[in-house]
């Protein structure tokens, strides 16, 4: 008998609002929304946990400059602390490693770290998921049951067409959307706007694509500065965050 | 203190699992513990019994049973069978400590000893398991 899934409620139980930052599509912009959401709601006095369940490409840590950190073991793992964010990643245990794991394997690790976890109170959790609809979405979904959605497509056709195959499962799930956001925009087109209208799902406005943001990854201080944060932040007041 | 993390998980399974079976007083608990995830009995067994005190139903004292699951490690490329004691001797600490964390870090940070792939799955052995519970009706 598989006696983890008894102790995630009671792990996740202080954490008021758990936010799936999540995409059909990868290289939208998904880890980069999901950080800067969390140093935004940090910065603003929140207790803020921020949880990289990319397990095969985790790239949060590189874009908050987390180094030379580990979690502290304490009846579970209490993960460190970057810029008041509660961070927790794969990464800690795989040292930048290419980490070949199969579905099953996904769904144990997922498992293994939410029974771990010893988050304790936060106003948010925010996840940044991997791309698509495969374990770790549906995982999120079973043992996460309180998570909304936040989801994140580029102005491309491409990225929208994965992107509206999760719109339309998260619909048919019942599971809260908070919304799309239209990331590294470049034009005025209406196109993602329409499509993501035409789901019924509120779109909350773009991101527009920004040239210098690069320079800004791993320093969360001028990340704050950035054309991305003040666009992010605009958005953000649209759903009261 | 992982081990309590894990402990918990499995008084609160045994509970669970207990209600539905509308036992009055749980008796015995045999838990198997996966040779990879290199748990700390001592530590283990003490967070049990500890986190066992004023539960409904009671637990027993001394009720849990540990037994060790060996591992077996299976590779997909060759087909060899092999164990977790072939590679952990070329582990350095900081590996084998992420493993005893998370078990699926082995694919990261060891390859088949026979082929060298990295694609080979856990059999046997992979962490903690509630095997059975014994109580009173």
């Amino acid at each position: 008998m598989e006696p983890r899934t008894s102790v995630i409620e009671k792990r996740l139980k202080n954490i008021n609002r758990i936010i799936a930052v999540a995409s059909g599509k990868g290289g939208v912009g998904k880890s980069m929304v999901a950080s800067t959401l969390a140093l935004h709601l940090s910065q603003n006095g929140y207790r803020v946990g921020l949880l990289d369940l990319d397990l095969y490409g985790p790239s949060s840590h590189i874009i908050l400059g987390v180094k030379n950190k580990f979690p502290r073991e304490e009846k579970g793992i209490i993960p460190p602390t970057i810029h008041g964010i509660s961070f927790m990643s794969i990464v800690y245990f795989t040292e930048e490693k290419p980490s070949p794991f199969r579905g099953i394997d996904i769904s144990n690790i997922i498992l293994e770290l939410l029974a771990i976890t010893q988050w304790g109170r936060l106003d948010f959790l925010i996840i940044d998921m991997p791309p698509g609809i495969g374990d770790e979405t549906l995982d999120v979904i079973r043992y996460m049951k309180s998570s909304e959605f936040l989801v994140v497509t580029t102005p491309s056709k491409v990225a929208m067409g994965a992107v509206s195959k999760l719109l339309t499962m998260l619909i048919e799930l019942k599971k809260p959307v908070l919304g799309v956001i239209e990331n590294m925009t470049m034009t005025d087109s209406s196109f993602i706007k329409q499509e993501v209208k035409r789901l019924q799902v509120r779109y909350l406005g773009k991101i527009h694509f920004d040239q210098t943001l690069e320079e800004s990854i791993g320093n969360p201080d001028a990340l704050s500065e950035t054309q991305v944060m003040k666009d992010l932040r605009l958005i953000l007041k649209k759903i009261k965050l | 203190m992982h081990e309590w993390a894990l402990a918990e998980s499995i008084v609160m399974a045994t509970v669970e699992e207990a209600r539905k079976e509308k036992l009055k007083t749980i008796t015995q608990v045999t838990v198997y513990i996966g040779e990879l995830q290199q748990i700390e009995k001592e530590i283990f067994l003490f967070a049990l019994n500890e986190l066992s005190k004023s539960q409904k139903p009671p637990i027993k004292k001394d009720a849990f049973v540990l037994k060790t699951d060996k591992s077996t490690l299976t590779c997909k490329n060759c087909g060899e069978h092999w164990k977790y004691a072939d590679v952990k001797k070329k582990l350095n600490k900081t590996e084998s400590e992420s493993i005893h964390f998370i078990p699926e870090v082995i694919f990261v940070h060891a390859r088949c000893p026979h082929c060298g792939s990295p694609d080979f799955e856990i059999t046997k052995g992979r962490g903690v398991t509630l095997s059975s519970i014994k109580g009173v009706r």
